[in-house]
């Protein structure tokens, strides 16, 4: 293999880890979007300076340790239920960015009555939701998100809705609730939809400020290791199956005059 | 047309070899190595020197290893890192908050 | 002297955690503990600027009990026994992550839905667990609107000092009972020392704080449970608080909590008329549980009857203190019936003529 001459010294540095994010290495599998999305939830934090004042929920799921990598005040919470914790969080230190991330069975499926009413009376919180159509912790079984015909290890001949029933637009429901202030889905497979999602994120902190409602991001991502697929292989399919399904971008933008009458 | 000089470099003990930013590089300047690291796995290497420093590969980086240099592509001199810094490069964000920010 | 009032129990309770400088309560309706929920929203918030909101479920509040104790608030919820039993979860992953936080438990009876009427039946759930995993909670039982009111503050104050969750378990009738109550001194809620380790944002000049009670590594998982034990042990060396009445020349003891103790000592009035010598024990904090001081009236009386409003469950715990060394025997009603003090003299009258 050929050796490249590098040429550190002369130049400046465009992109690197953010200092938010502890240099530590993650236990995410290889190729798993988590990763980006929370190299990308720090960076917002950081370019915002709000890491003194950002208090992160990480519930039961992959994720569970993100608090290990966040360099941010940090709670774990039960399996669910990550927006009631923000919630209490919020409420009592209401001048604080408050966080959740969620994976899909967490938020749409035990946390459904959670997200529903947090967004319901607009909580003041921004939630990240992680759309890899799976349970990743637990081995790759059904999540609510999972597509139709999917095969997971709980529906080994493919989602089928007559008795699985069908996949839940979650996002889609959330965005007719008027708590809701911000609603967005992104993804994080290629590089313009990692900025994407980027942006949404930093609106979503930057406008918790305002008290207006609940910002909500979802981020459809993958999970190469329950898929079955090696990750360029998984961001294909997401592409492929996924983004038909699940298609990117704003449900629900603050108008103008919302963003000025701060 | 003036080469923009670009590079990388790999936080090699980190990288898990998934491949994302080998698909995602528009110059075809990286592969995965031939050896590994010590976690087991071949790592990002940059083969050609043609990087432009596009970030592509940073971006999509599920373990943030990659840092990307660039230099200047009008003057070929040092910018403030502060201006180049914002990975995003388009966020304007349209909040009258500025002031009730970091508080 | 503080002010003095006429008041329900659960109002009572409610007005004191008001006094006592509360920073959020999240609780969800349920019959017979509403009104602690209606007073706090009627007063709190205009009084001290707290936060009282009214979730969409007891898990959910249970869960923004654990967000704000994590975020170093003073924090309450109250329901009832299907409410108490939706909380478990959350119980648990507050004990586990050793989170401060008074939780109210105005007993109604089951299993299931049962009913509205007051019971003891959450004994077990309180004291012996409840949720999952090795944990305690320290559980106080008022017997008087009195202590309804009392036990917020030193239930706070228990709960700050070893950061752990603690219990008042009442029932139906206490909560609905008028009473005189003597209250204490507004507390400034802006003076609350909010405690080092809280998620409050991580400033510059500290590590990131973070709350959690899961530890994947076995050894790790070890040495908390180890740890979480030590400090129950602590809390049992000091926390223990008992009543007795007239045990010094008792022959025969009658153990009750709450609501029965009430009745216990009605029983032993009538009894002591009629030449019986009955004293009663009554546990204030039921965990940890006054072993000693029924172990050493067992040295001397000839037998105890553990009075509850359930089918027999604090007599387990007598029984353990008694050791075999004279009779002890159960005795409650259920379903929301209230035994009379005579109904429970005639049990002891006839216990009693067996053991002479
Ligand atoms: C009450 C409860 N039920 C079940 C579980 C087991 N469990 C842990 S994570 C998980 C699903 C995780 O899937 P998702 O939320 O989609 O996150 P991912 O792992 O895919 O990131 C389940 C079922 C649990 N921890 N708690
Ligand atoms: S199991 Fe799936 S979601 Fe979890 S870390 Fe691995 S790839 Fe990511
Ligand atoms: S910065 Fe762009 S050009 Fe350079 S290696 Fe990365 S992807 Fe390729």
């Amino acid at each position: 293999m050929q050796e490249i001459e590098h040429h550190y010294e002369d130049m400046d540095i465009v992109c690197e880890r953010p200092t938010a994010l502890l240099d530590k290495r993650m236990h995410y599998c290889p190729g798993c979007g988590h990763g980006v999305a929370h190299r990308i939830i720090m960076e917002a934090v950081e370019e915002l300076g709000i890491q003194e004042n950002t208090i992160g929920v990480a519930p039961v799921g992959c994720s569970v340790f993100a608090y290990h990598y966040m360099n941010v005040d940090m709670q774990e919470a039960a399996h669910g239920r990550a927006t009631a914790v923000a919630t209490g969080i919020k409420r009592c230190r209401p001048d604080k960015y408050v966080f959740t991330y969620q994976g899909d069975g967490d938020l749409a499926a035990i946390g459904t009555g959670e997200t529903i009413h947090t967004v319901n009376r607009g909580e003041n919180v921004l939630i990240v939701f992680i759309n890899n159509a799976i349970y990743g912790m637990t081995g790759g079984q059904m999540a609510p998100t999972t597509l139709l015909e999917q095969k997971t290890s709980t529906t080994p001949y493919g989602r089928e809705a007559p008795f699985m029933g069908n996949p839940l637009k979650i996002t889609e429901l959330l965005a007719q609730l008027p708590g809701a202030f911000y609603v967005t889905r992104q993804a994080v497979n290629t590089p313009l939809h990692v900025r994407r999602a980027k942006k949404a994120i930093v609106n979503g902190f930057k406008w918790q400020a305002l008290n207006k409602g609940t910002c909500f991001v979802e981020i459809v991502s993958n999970c190469p290791t329950n898929w079955g697929m090696k990750p360029v292989e998984s961001n294909k399919w997401l592409e492929e199956h996924m983004l038909p399904f699940y298609p990117l971008g704003d449900m629900k933008v603050p108008s103008k005059e919302e963003l000025e009458n701060g | 047309m003036a080469k923009i000089r670009g590079d990388i470099k790999v936080d090699i003990e980190k990288c898990k070899g998934c491949e994302l930013c080998v698909v995602s590089c528009p110059q075809n300047a990286l592969a995965l190595s031939d050896g590994i690291n010590k976690q087991g796995y071949h790592y990002a290497v940059l083969i050609e020197d043609v990087c432009t420093g596009c970030t592509n590969c940073s971006l999509v980086c599920p373990d943030a290893v990659i840092t990307v240099y660039r230099e200047d592509r009008k003057t070929g001199k040092k910018k403030p890192v502060a201006e180049l810094r914002n990975v995003t490069g388009d966020i304007k964000i349209e909040v009258g908050a500025e002031e009730e920010e970091g508080n | 002297m503080g002010e003095l009032r006429l008041m329900k129990g659960n109002e009572a309770l409610a007005e004191a955690a008001i006094r006592a400088g509360m920073d959020a309560y999240f609780g969800y309706p349920i019959t017979p503990q509403s009104e602690v929920l209606e007073y706090l929203t009627r007063e709190a918030y205009k009084r001290t600027q707290c936060t009282i909101l009214q979730a969409e479920s007891e898990i959910a509040s249970i869960n923004m009990i654990y967000g704000a104790s994590g975020a170093g608030a003073r924090v309450m919820t109250s329901s009832s026994s299907p409410g108490i039993s939706l909380m478990q979860e959350g119980i648990s992953y507050i004990a586990g992550a050793e989170l401060p936080c008074l939780l109210v438990n105005i007993n109604r009876g089951g299993p299931g839905l049962g009913t509205i009427q007051p019971s003891q039946g959450d004994y077990f759930q309180s004291v012996k667990g409840g949720g999952h995993g090795d944990y305690r909670l320290i559980v106080l039982a008022p017997a008087t609107v009195q202590e309804m009111a009392d036990f917020v503050q030193d239930g706070w104050e228990l709960a700050e000092k070893y950061r752990n969750p603690v219990m008042i378990l009442s029932d139906g009738a206490l909560g609905q009972m008028m009473e005189k109550v003597e209250l204490r001194e507004q507390i400034d809620r802006s003076k609350h020392v909010i405690p080092e380790w809280a998620t409050t944002g991580k400033k510059k000049d500290r590590e990131r704080n973070f709350i959690t009670s899961l530890f994947i590594q076995p050894e790790e998982m070890e040495q908390v449970n180890l740890q979480l034990q030590a400090k129950y042990k602590t809390i049992v060396e000091n926390e223990i608080r008992v009543q007795e009445v007239q045990t010094d020349d008792a022959d025969f003891v009658i153990v009750a909590y709450g609501l029965s103790a009430r009745i216990g000592r009605k029983v032993m009035e009538l009894l002591r008329a009629d030449g019986i010598k009955v004293g009663l024990i009554r546990p204030i904090t039921l965990w940890p549980y006054p072993y000693e001081t029924v172990s050493r009236a067992a040295e001397r009386v000839k037998g105890f009857l553990s009075l509850e409003l359930n089918a027999g469950q604090m007599v387990e715990d007598v029984r353990l203190a008694v050791n075999g060394r004279c009779p002890v025997e159960h005795y409650g009603r259920m379903g929301g019936i209230i035994p009379s003090p005579d109904e429970v003299a005639d049990v002891i009258r006839e216990m009693y003529s067996k053991i002479q």
